[in-house]
């Protein structure tokens, strides 16, 4: 699925550069828990997340992960942000809390990380 | 095993200090591209060294991590200066944890960080007294 289909599905804000939206996601994992991040999540992965300090980025960044989306209407401080640009790594906010805006992605195909 | 080392690399990590942890890590990871290792092992170091580098932020008044890179392998070494960890086997189990309230806060201190560097390390070893301090070496082989 394209970045670009997860924010019309979720009707989220892009907070950096819209090219980023041709991104390809291959899974997702929704988790408000960096350590667990840290443990089970493959590169091609779209973050869904309520926290929005410094690490979040840097989790991402050690992961490969190159899209988070943040639930609930968060949205990061711009430095945060320029955490983000500088590593490549786009950024969506949503409305929707973290369960309704992974319901919508797996109703349209988007499946979870296995760690089965 | 050859003792050559191509490149090492220090970093001071301050205690308590969120607003840049990770840095270190980041510069790492930066370094082990540029020497064009393959992606596993750079995903794989870079696991270790943020878990690494957030464990001396939480629970460590501080300490210093250093990258040596040899040929053959990838030894990521931290030393800290207290406090210690009471019991080892402990800590090292998942799930267990002592983090405060602000390491959570961030979104850490679920118990995984000690067993997440052991599982992604191909040598790992730890040794800590407690009211001195611990060492942690964590190494990758190479090909």
């Amino acid at each position: 699925m394209k970045l670009r289909e997860v924010k019309e599905i979720l009707d989220a804000e892009c907070l950096t550069d819209e090219a980023c939206l041709d991104h390809e996601v291959e899974h997702a994992f929704g988790s408000d828990l960096m350590s667990d991040v840290l443990a089970f999540v493959d590169e091609n992965t779209l973050l869904l997340t309520g926290l929005v300090n410094p690490q979040v980025i840097r989790t991402a960044e050690m992961m490969d992960i190159k899209q988070i989306v943040f639930v609930r209407g968060k949205r990061p401080a711009d430095g945060t942000v320029r955490l983000a640009k500088a590593n490549g790594i786009a950024l969506l906010s949503t409305r929707e809390i973290l369960f309704t805006a992974c319901g919508k992605l797996y109703e349209k195909g988007l499946r979870g990380v296995s760690i089965l | 095993m050859t003792e050559e080392v191509a490149a090492s690399f220090d970093y001071q990590i301050e205690k308590d200090d969120f607003k840049i942890a990770g840095s270190a890590s980041s510069h790492i990871k930066k370094i082990l591209k540029q020497l064009g290792l393959p992606n596993p092992l750079i995903r794989r170091a870079s696991i270790i060294a943020y878990e690494l580098e957030i464990n001396l932020v939480i629970h460590t008044l501080g300490g210093s991590m250093r990258l040596e890179v040899h040929p053959d392998r990838v030894v990521i070494l931290t030393e800290d200066i207290g406090p210690g960890i009471e019991d080892v086997d402990q800590a090292m189990t998942e799930g267990y944890s002592t983090a405060n309230d602000t390491a959570r806060e961030m979104g850490f201190g679920a118990g995984m960080g000690l067993p997440n560097i052991r599982r992604c390390s191909d040598e790992f070893s730890i040794r800590s007294t407690l009211g001195e301090g611990t060492w942690i070496r964590s190494e990758i082989h190479v090909g």
